[in-house]
């Protein structure tokens, strides 16, 4: 279960992370795109996946992310990232219910470039019962 | 009704061409090696089968991805999403050995200067996939 004093809390990722013409070329070329000086609009899952999972599965928050389906997701991109951008992330947890046995969480992200907000998202994510 | 993308006249109730794109299990493996989400229900049909899934699925985020591709060829390019929002409502099945479809199709919701507003529908297989699912581009 996820810990309860998480709820309405903001948690920094550790690291720094910079992203390479490669990661964007290879998420790109997945979707057929060949344009690759910005990256495709979704592209910063590619970071936030890896910080939410550190972050959300650690023993602050204790979320079983093992049995995690993602319930809905959403991106305002205030611009678009490109290769050579270092980002930090935060999670917050916004909110969190229990139904039928299932855990639903809403997770905000911000990732970060500096001061500069770059892109926020958020994620609906149900722990299975 | 503003001209958008320097030919086409755009108002509420426009409808945008429909696109089908192919999911196979060769893409599922890219996108996780592009994304880095392994998770084994997108790869291994045992595991799958195992968790309860009634086949392979293709992740939630490529689904959204390509549907992402479908707004930035219309809209001029990736820079143009401002934001994007779907639910998974169910999953893309993706039988090994088969190219399943994913469906997509938008209307124009909502025309705010140069920003416009899209609803999008997607379906695999028949079924509709995303529901609410909506994107803001501006050029």
């Amino acid at each position: 279960m996820l810990n309860p004093d998480s709820v309405g809390r903001t948690f920094k990722g550790a690291e720094t992370i910079t992203v390479s013409q490669s990661q964007i070329d290879s998420f790109a070329s997945v979707l057929g795109e060949t344009q690759t000086d910005v990256a495709p609009p979704t592209f910063s899952i590619r970071i936030t996946l890896d910080q939410m999972q550190k972050i959300l599965s650690g023993s602050e928050v204790n979320l079983d992310w093992s049995r995690l389906v993602h319930g809905d997701q959403r991106f305002e991109i205030n611009r678009p990232i490109k290769a050579g951008n270092s980002f930090t992330c935060s999670s917050t947890i916004e909110s969190y219910r229990v139904a039928a046995g299932n855990e639903i969480v809403s997770v905000r992200g911000d990732l970060f470039s500096g001061n500069e907000l770059v892109v926020s998202t958020w994620s609906t994510l149900v722990v299975r019962a | 009704m503003v001209n958008f993308g320097g030919a086409r006249m755009i108002e509420v109730g426009t409808v945008l061409p429909e696109r089908v794109f192919e999911i196979d299990r060769e893409l599922l493996v890219a996108y996780a090696n592009a994304s880095g989400d392994d998770n084994p229900i997108h790869q291994n049909e045992e595991f799958a089968l195992s968790v309860g899934l009634p086949n392979v699925i293709a992740h939630g985020m490529l689904t959204m991805a390509l549907v992402g591709k479908y707004v930035t060829d219309w809209a001029g390019g990736s820079a143009s999403v401002k934001e994007f929002g779907a639910r998974f409502v169910k999953p893309v099945i993706v039988p090994a050995g088969q190219k399943v479809d994913l469906t997509v199709s938008a209307t124009v919701a909502e025309v705010d200067g140069d920003r416009i507003s899209l609803t999008l529908s997607a379906t695999s297989a028949g079924v509709k996939v995303l529901g609410m699912a909506k994107a803001v581009v501006q050029k």
